[in-house]
């Protein structure tokens, strides 16, 4: 009867948060820059930091449906915290992304208290300002962040006194991909736990919540705490592999191209916002080779091409296609 | 001491000058299953929102048992066993039915702010979940996203997901509403088969559901309690003929 056709609950449940074949396929590809592509491991470093700030933005706008234009606010105080310690005298990168983490943690749970009580259109004009006075403040304290110079004198130590950061790129990116690899385990085990489903509840519906006795606030200002310190960590990645903080990384730019490459690549999907990192930055510097002066136009073009044809984003695409092929996942 | 599950003391809500609630008074006995009836705009869903905080009221208070809970936010009505359900389908469209109610279930037990265990190591919550599915003949269509379910059956899950909250008091806002007659029929043996722990108070239409399924009825015209009594009492009670049995009668006949 029903029973042998239906699986059971738990069965079900489990078969959600199995690994799938394509995410170890995808989590090998990533180690390809090292054996196919070593003059582009420079450009995967800046992928691999993209792609981690892109996850924590999913967190947020995929899982839970906030949406942010002013994300950069974290990923930018992440990266002048990690800046400034090393100027200081502390170049040890983990600590670093500790100290980072700290930071940008700290802010994303003060601003919670505001985000949680916002929805819609409200949320895009307070992140954005946020955003911006976040920028503007850091470009009118040039005695700390350097202002419109940028941060001058960082240097990052050996990863355990082993790994030094060579011009090649191969221990930054190794050190970026192992960083989002830990943090993208975090956030999987995160998305396929309690919490996980309640913020899936509150992205499908934030008003019916409270009636199913659901503290909706409490939860969201937990997620957006934690986006918070993952954009932090990215943010210190890429200050401690490129030793360099300028202004544009709290910039409204970098806010509004996460946006556009979660978008890209599928919100609500974990491997969105990875896979639209690296499409999008793959092809800014292939267009801006070609054309270096009208890329945008480019990236208008394939936004608006990829958003038509493929509403859910490239991998809501490939999902659809998988399933029209019958293609086991 | 009051024997009361549910009441409301001297309520009165108005929007500029349309006034939604005066003076309601209401008192709802343990395990007594209510009618609310009356003629649209009368006040009926309102009231709901103010017993369940959704809406403040300007005046008056609202006590669950002895306790008066007339400040308390939704949520945490809601963990003290007052729970409501919505006339529109208001559901979670790309959660599949049995996450719907998993969460529901996890939200009771105080469980959905782990984030660092999966949702296999919660077999409990699962379980529970699955038995209150099962108990509504959902169990088939668990693992099927809501949004794909036949509208029956979201009715169906909409009771589903406010059992799993372990209700003392359950009020429910036209459960049957777009509901065939025939699935309404269903969903009513459904609702009277629920534990008589449980305080049911429900708004419908459908005179004949009402007379057959409730054990008193309350009629609220213009924001009042115009009067309350049994099915018998109402049915044959002058001024609820005039104001509304009379419009509803006449429509059964067109019907």
């Amino acid at each position: 009867m029903t029973a042998a056709t239906v699986a059971g609950p738990h069965q079900y449940m489990a078969e959600q948060m199995r690994w799938r074949w394509s995410e170890i396929a995808f989590w090998l590809a990533t180690l390809l820059p090292f054996l196919v592509a070593p003059s582009y491991l420079v450009l995967a470093n800046q992928v691999a930091i993209t792609a981690l700030f892109a996850l924590s933005l999913d967190l947020i706008l995929g899982f839970s449906g906030i949406v942010s234009l002013g994300h950069a606010a974290y990923f930018g105080v992440g990266a002048y915290a990690a800046g400034l310690a090393s100027k200081w005298g502390w170049g040890e990168p983990l600590s670093g992304l500790l100290i980072a983490a700290l930071a940008a943690g700290l802010l994303g749970y003060v601003t919670s208290f505001v985000i949680a009580r916002f929805r819609h259109l409200a949320l895009i004009m307070i992140t954005l300002g946020l955003g911006l006075l976040l920028q503007e403040a850091a470009n009118s304290a040039s005695w700390l962040t350097g202002g419109f110079d940028g941060l001058q004198g960082i240097h990052t130590w050996s990863i355990f006194g082993e790994f030094h950061f060579d011009l090649y790129g191969y221990t930054a990116y190794g050190y970026s991909l192992s960083a989002l690899f830990l943090i993208f385990l975090i956030a999987r085990r995160l998305i396929y736990s309690p919490f996980g489903l309640a913020l899936r509840g509150i992205r499908e519906n934030g008003q019916r919540m409270p009636a199913i006795g659901a503290a909706t606030r409490e939860h969201i200002r937990t997620i957006y705490t934690i986006a918070a310190i993952i954009a932090g960590v990215a943010g210190a990645l890429l200050a401690e592999t490129t030793e360099t903080v300028s202004l544009e990384v709290l910039g409204f730019q970098r806010s509004a191209d996460v946006l556009v490459m979660l978008i890209l690549g599928g919100t609500g999907r974990l491997y969105g916002g990875l896979i639209g990192a690296a499409v999008y930055m793959v092809a800014r510097d292939q267009f801006s080779g070609l054309n270096p002066q009208y890329w945008y136009f480019w990236i208008g073009l394939l936004l608006i091409a990829v958003v038509m044809i493929l509403p859910n984003g490239i991998l809501g695409g490939l999902s659809l296609l998988a399933r029209r092929l019958k293609v086991p996942s | 001491m009051s024997e009361n599950a549910l009441a409301a003391r001297g309520v009165n809500k108005s929007f500029g000058s349309l006034v939604v609630a005066a003076d309601v008074e209401i008192n709802l006995p343990q395990g007594v299953r209510y009618a609310l009836i009356g003629p649209n705009g009368a006040g009926k869903t309102t009231l709901i929102n103010l017993m369940t905080g959704m809406l403040r009221p300007d005046a008056g208070h609202i006590f669950l048992g002895d306790e008066d809970i007339t400040a308390l936010p939704p949520e945490q009505r809601v963990w003290r066993g007052l729970v409501r359900t919505f006339q529109i389908n208001s559901l979670f469209p790309h959660l599949t039915a049995l996450e719907s109610v998993t969460l529901a279930v996890c939200e009771r037990r105080r469980v959905a702010r782990t984030w660092w265990r999966p949702l296999t190591a919660y077999r409990s919550e699962v379980d529970e979940a699955y038995e209150i599915l099962s108990s509504l003949m959902l169990a088939p269509v668990s693992h099927r996203l809501t949004r794909e379910l036949a509208y029956g059956q979201q009715r169906l899950l909409e009771i589903a997901l406010a059992l799993a909250t372990r209700p003392k008091v359950l009020l429910l806002d036209e459960p049957a509403a777009g509901v065939p007659r025939e699935e309404s029929q269903e969903l009513f043996t459904a609702i009277a088969g629920l534990s008589r722990d449980i305080t049911v108070l429900f708004i419908e239409h459908d005179m004949e559901l009402v007379f057959r399924f409730a054990s008193r009825v309350i009629v609220m015209v213009g924001g009042r309690v115009l009067v309350e009594g049994t099915p018998q009492e109402i049915a044959s009670d002058p001024q609820v003929r005039a104001v509304y049995l009379g419009k509803a009668t006449g429509k059964a006949d067109h019907g």
